[in-house]
């Protein structure tokens, strides 16, 4: 399919915002194939709906400063309402330029979908031939990024490590809530979905550190849900994976389960081994033993078909169901906490007032950093 | 007690549920108490409670039920911008070590709040209000089609936003930003009583808007005076109709998919939750299929207010009538097909969202249209600078910048780097405070010599013009560029120092913005304390040179708004009527029809509050007896037969020969 | 509207601007279309309810499904039920236009019998289903069948309710203008809480046993 050519930057207006302060606009410049075709994406289309977004501003302008009512000097009109040629040059210069940017929509969507593995590694550059896609499966977790790598038989929190110049087959769930996967200078972002699996295909051309984060408020926690994305080549990743698996830790059933329950601020941690299967596990969302998988009708190429998701229900009784005991209470955000810990059982009480812990600090006041 | 006893008696309401232990807010708490204490006292003392309660609360004139929800409106936006303060706040300061000054459990149900309340209680009040002011007013109709639902849907919407504020004291709002996405929403994650009031404020004010819209759409369609076809109508009574059809073809959903949750919450079923074949995805769409409608609710009136002002301002026919109104209709449609581009991220296929992208995409077609009519408007005529219509060239310079970003936004691949950034953020404040807002003020300051015969006063409009003007660009330019340095929405905390500045200058921008709004508020202060002075009073009814039917009558109308109904012979029927040198009948009154006041729909609303809290609070007992009450009530009030007077021949009279001589004493101001 | 007669009066050189020859309109000119849109608004909660069991209507979750529960014999004899309420409810429309208070009130009671007994024997299958275990919160399929089939059990109860409180208004002040147009807007929503039911019984019940 064909592919839109990258937009020339010094003629892009916008491209002058990235001059504003010197800041990083790593969404304008990122350092991977598939970000970068969508930030030409973003210019392109910002150029041609300027096409008429700057005559229309102008006009504004000049109408109201020609026409105003101390001009006695210009034309008035009052009954002057209709003219079929106006009428037809402003409905139909919009529909040009929507018939443009439809037809770049269409073809970019196509070539730029997630789900579709990348025809190239940058522009110019094709993929090498015979060579795998290496595959990485995320988890979002209450409130921390889960990354487990199949083949190299490792996995990590926190952070993630990815060789330069190799297309990255992501496989994403999440264990809760829905989050988004969100690195900015690799690719756009893609929700992760508890019992439903979502594909994300990218490449990053640079080696160095980027910002990884969730992207879709998830709850108490979700501030600090970020991790540091590592780009190095090939041998600096091969040496990182050798340097993971001398490790210690594995990560089994048993050690995710209590990896799931909520907690923040999750410094980055690895494990030298994972257990077989474990992802597809938490996909079917029967990770706890003796707990039935999800049996999923309709498993398609998207999410968006509906899975159909038979997991047995559990979690919390309706509050009709509860006795008057079993009703709890809902304190005010100032009242004093008991210890907080996660708990992995949904709907636990403890798991939602974890940043309770902390009293508000004076507006202004430096507090410490947190354990 | 036994703690099934209290259980039983109070639900999960407990003093842990009050704000005893914070000195600051039990001293709010107190400060509210006492102040609201005071006005209570100082309306018992001037003895006012009897004066509002029969000629405003229980009042069924749609002027004054406009008026009452302008005021729940501007109430309510100093809440839901108190919470937008803090966000900035908390944003400019929290950096690295510091924390910032609102722990995650407070800014999350800030950041909630703002949302709901600007949306619920402050657009939409802003839009229905100054719909059921202008809409008969327009159409030469003496009241709405069902007078008393039109009380009943004010307070509905009345009790909701008290429901949210509500929650401020007691217990605690939702902590899931405003649509409360499942599966976040549901029991297992969000176990408070937050969500609780999310959805029943949200039920019980949706009822109002629900029934308000179905009340306008039969107004315009039953009620136009004679000689106004549908393409006579004026382009505001257009938007309203389109407006209200989308009301009423959304907000169903918008019912729908709340109860659904709420049986996940109450009941224990399994729609949205992660386990029993429950699937949040459903709640995402159903919920966007109200939301993308929603939009359109709150632009298409804003849309018709500009219509007015650039006509009325340029002293000339506006440009395009008939494809402004076909545009209406195209956007109210294709309103319904464009939901799922909130969420190109979530994985749909790249047909699907091709599809999606492309059909909002051609929404900018007839919105684009609509902004060259307004510019060809101005085109050849004489363009008076006056508040509204300053309101009206800061729209357009403003709005195409948030529609491009909008249409920005559509394209799939675009979206993807963009979704749920702060570019986002910027966009629809963009939109919504480049167009609903400034829609609104315009409107405001175009229909405030109507609604009280003076206008307001110009020097502290400006100064409120100019504030919220630049006081926007200055907040939200900087959310723009944070959004292309990959920054993202609803974070509490930030790592990198660089990013600071940019908050920093948002947060000015929003201290601007406060100015704008405090200066609003001073000049309203100062209209009605200079109300009578020849700069401000108007004794014509007509001070702009109006063109439509509204201006034909006095300024405050009459209760009967017309003492014979007028007769319509051209679009701009009043400029007409000015231009034919019509003569305004000064004889020959009849008695007039009018529906009576009731204080039924304070009554139901009131029982619906009850129920609602009751609910929130798993009060069983007393929420089925304010339901039984409610249905009680309701049944008692369809026993009353006797819901309509007649205003005497004499009364009429008295009041029109009133303003024949306010007419001839002012002859130099009189007609066109 | 009679643009045209007004436009240029007989006698006059100017069009009138002013209909100064009002004439009372009846009140409630607008009702039967307000209620009318308040149906439509009902009827997209139950597509949103239908769309909710299109999409969960196979979501067993290990629990029945709709061949182990469903019992269609009783659902046809409550479907009788419901489409004769609706044919007695038409009797009673056609005796008040005829201004035969007695026989509309007799058909009114018998309209509120047999809705009376379709509910009833609602009632009496979702009992049941729970006390096989078979609740809403069974499975995503339970709770939407439950929330589909139990919100027009709602209507129709509320339905019964106005109905009671209709006849007793009729009783007292008979058929008097504005009872007369209650009773049409009552005829409207008991008409359509039957078609929701023909949709409820083909989609849910004889789908959900065939699929």
């Amino acid at each position: 399919m064909a592919r839109f050519p990258s937009f020339p930057v010094r003629l892009a207006p916008l491209a002058g915002l990235s001059l504003l302060g010197g800041c990083n606009m790593v969404v304008m410049n990122p350092a991977g194939d598939v970000a970068r075709q969508q930030a030409d994406l973003v210019l392109w289309s910002t150029a041609l709906m300027l096409l008429i977004i700057v005559p229309v501003m102008v006009l504004t302008v000049v109408f109201a400063w020609k026409y105003r009512a101390t001009n006695k000097e210009a034309d008035y009109r009052p009954d002057w309402d209709h003219s079929t040629g106006l009428e037809l040059v402003i409905w139909s210069a919009p529909l040009l330029i929507i018939v443009a940017l439809g037809a770049l929509t269409w073809v970019a969507t196509h070539t730029l979908d997630p789900y579709r593995p990348i025809g190239r590694l940058a522009a110019g550059r094709p993929l090498p031939a015979g060579q795998a896609p290496l595959e990485v499966q995320v988890v979002a977790l209450d409130w921390k990024w889960l990354f487990i790598y199949p083949e190299q038989g490792i996995a990590t929190v926190n952070e993630l490590v990815l060789p330069v110049d190799r297309q990255v087959r992501f496989r994403l769930t999440s264990s809760s809530v829905m989050n988004t996967f969100y690195v900015p200078a690799m690719a756009g972002m893609i929700y992760t979905m508890p019992g439903m699996e979502t594909k994300l295909h990218a490449v990053l051309n640079r080696a160095g550190r980027f910002d990884g984060m969730s992207a879709n408020y998830s709850g108490a926690g979700f501030s600090e849900m970020r991790f540091p994305t590592l780009a190095m080549d090939d041998t600096g990743f091969d040496r990182w994976v050798a340097t993971v698996k001398g490790g210690q830790g594995a990560l089994s059933q048993a050690r995710y389960l209590q990896l799931e329950k909520p907690s923040e601020k999750v410094p980055a941690m690895r494990f030298a081994a994972v257990q077989q299967g474990l992802f597809d596990r938490i996909v079917k969302m029967c990770v706890r033993p003796g707990e039935p998988c999800v049996t999923m009708h309709g498993e398609g190429h998207h999410g968006m078909q509906p899975p159909v998701n038979n997991r047995p229900a559990e979690g919390s009784e309706g509050a009709l169901m509860k006795a008057p005991e079993e009703k709890g209470t809902s304190p005010h955000l100032t009242a004093p906490r008991g210890p907080a810990s996660g708990s992995g059982k949904p709907g636990d009480q403890t798991n939602r007032n974890m940043t309770r812990l902390e009293r508000p600090a004076l507006p202004g006041a430096i507090q410490s950093a947190r354990s | 007690m036994s703690d099934t006893l209290i259980k039983t008696i109070f639900g999960r309401l407990s003093w842990e549920s009050f704000p005893i232990h914070e000195p600051i807010l039990v001293g709010t708490f107190a400060v509210v108490a006492i102040g609201g204490g005071a006005v209570l006292a100082a309306l018992t003392y001037f003895k006012l409670w009897g004066y509002l309660w029969k000629e405003w609360f229980t009042s069924v004139d749609h002027k004054k039920i406009g008026i009452m929800y302008m005021v729940l409106g501007i109430v309510m936006l100093l809440r839901g911008f108190a919470d937008a303060l803090m966000m900035r706040a908390q944003q400019s300061m929290a950096f690295g070590a510091n924390e910032g000054f609102l722990p995650a459990h407070h800014y999350d149900q800030v950041f909630t709040a703002h949302g709901v309340i600007m949306i619920f209680f402050v657009a939409m009040p802003f839009v229905t209000g100054l719909m059921n002011y202008v809409v008969p007013l327009q159409i030469g109709a003496r009241d709405v089609s069902f007078p008393f639902l039109n009380n009943f849907s004010f307070w509905m919407t009345t009790a909701g936003a008290m429901i949210v504020m509500a929650s401020l004291f007691v217990g605690e709002f939702a902590r899931t930003g405003w649509l409360a996405m499942a599966p976040l929403s549901g029991l297992d994650y969000s176990p408070d009583v937050g969500v609780d009031y999310y959805v029943w404020a949200l039920q019980v004010a949706g009822v109002g808007t629900l029934l308000s819209g179905v009340n306008l759409i039969a107004t315009i369609v039953k009620m136009r005076a004679p000689g106004m076809t549908l393409m006579k109508m004026p382009v505001f009574t257009w938007t309203a109709l389109a407006t209200n059809i989308l009301i009423v073809a959304a907000f169903p959903v918008l019912t729908a998919v709340l109860a659904m949750l709420s049986l996940d919450r109450y009941v224990g079923t399994h729609f949205f939750t992660n386990t029993g074949g429950g699937n949040p995805m459903m709640y995402v769409n159903m919920i966007w299929i109200w939301g993308h409608p929603e939009v359109y609710i709150l632009i298409l009136p804003a849309f018709g207010v500009f219509s007015e002002v650039t006509s009325t301002f340029s002293s000339k026919r506006l440009f395009g009538y008939t494809s402004m109104v076909y545009a209406i209709l195209v956007i109210t449609i294709l309103a319904y097909l464009v939901w799922l581009h909130h969420f190109f991220t979530m994985g749909s296929g790249a047909s699907v969202n091709s599809f999606f992208g492309i059909t909002t995409m051609i929404i900018s077609i007839p919105t684009g249209a609509k902004i060259f009519n307004w510019l060809f408007t101005m085109y050849r005529g004489r363009v008076r600078f006056e508040l509204p219509m300053m309101w009206t060239v800061a729209f357009m310079l403003t709005f195409v910048i948030g529609g491009m970003t909008g249409v920005l936004l559509a394209v799939p691949p675009a979206d993807f780097v963009l979704h749920n950034s702060l570019f986002l953020v910027a966009h629809f404040h963009n939109v919504i405070i480049g167009g609903v807002l400034f829609g609104m003020f315009a409107g405001i300051n175009y229909w405030w010599p109507k609604a009280f015969g003076f206008k307001l006063d110009p020097f502290w409009g400006k100064i409120s013009f100019w504030s919220w003007v630049i006081g926007f660009w200055v907040a939200f330019t900087p959310l723009y560029i944070l959004g292309l340095m990959g920054v993202t929405r609803r974070l509490r905390h930030f790592d990198d120092p660089s990013l600071q500045i940019w908050f920093v200058v948002a947060a000015v921008g929003a201290v601007i913005v406060a100015i704008g709004i405090a200066a609003f508020l001073m000049q309203i202060f100062v209209s009605i304390r200079d109300r009578n002075s020849d700069r401000l009073r108007d004794f014509t009814g007509d001070p702009w040179g109006g063109r439509t039917l509204e201006w034909a009558t006095s300024s405050p109308p009459p209760a009967y708004n017309f003492a014979f109904t007028p007769v319509i012979h051209d679009l701009d029927a009043w400029y007409d009527m000015k231009n034919r040198k019509a003569d305004r009948p000064t004889s020959g009154f009849r008695d007039i029809h009018m529906p009576r006041n009731t204080g039924a729909g304070v009554v139901l609303a009131g029982l619906s509050m009850v129920f609602a809290l009751a609910m929130i609070w798993y009060i069983w007992w007393l929420a089925g007896l304010a339901f039984v009450g409610l249905l009680g009530a309701a049944i008692v009030h369809t026993f009353n037969y006797d819901r309509d007077y007649h205003i005497p021949a004499e009364e009429v009279t008295a009041v029109e020969d009133q303003r024949t001589a306010a007419l001839a004493a002012h002859p130099q101001l009189a007609g066109a | 509207m009679a643009t045209d007669t007004l436009t240029l009066p007989p006698g006059a050189d100017a069009p009138a601007f002013w209909d100064t020859d009002p004439h009372e309109h009846p009140s409630g000119g607008s009702t039967m279309l307000g209620f009318w849109l308040y149906l439509m608004s009902d009827c997209l909660i139950f597509a949103m309810l239908f769309a909710a069991w299109g999409v969960y209507g196979s979501s067993y979750a290990g629990g029945p499904d709709p061949k182990e529960l469903f019992d269609l014999k009783l659902v046809a004899v409550n479907t009788a039920m419901l489409l004769f309420s609706s044919l007695t409810y038409g009797f009673a429309m056609i005796a008040t236009d005829e201004g035969k208070k007695a026989q509309a009130q007799g058909w009114l009671a018998a309209t509120g019998l047999f809705g009376l007994c379709f509910l009833a024997i609602e009632l009496y299958e979702f009992s049941h289903l729970i006390h096989e275990g078979a609740g809403p919160w069974r499975s995503a399929f339970l709770s939407s069948f439950f929330t589909l089939v139990g919100t027009h059990g709602l209507h129709v109860t509320f339905g019964l309710i106005w109905l009671v409180v209709l006849m007793v208004q009729v009783a007292q002040r008979g058929l008097v203008p504005e009872n007369v147009r209650r009773l049409q807007c009552l005829s409207l929503f008991w008409h359509f809480l039957d078609v929701i039911w023909i949709g409820v019984f083909t989609f849910v019940y004889l789908l959900g046993v065939l699929r």
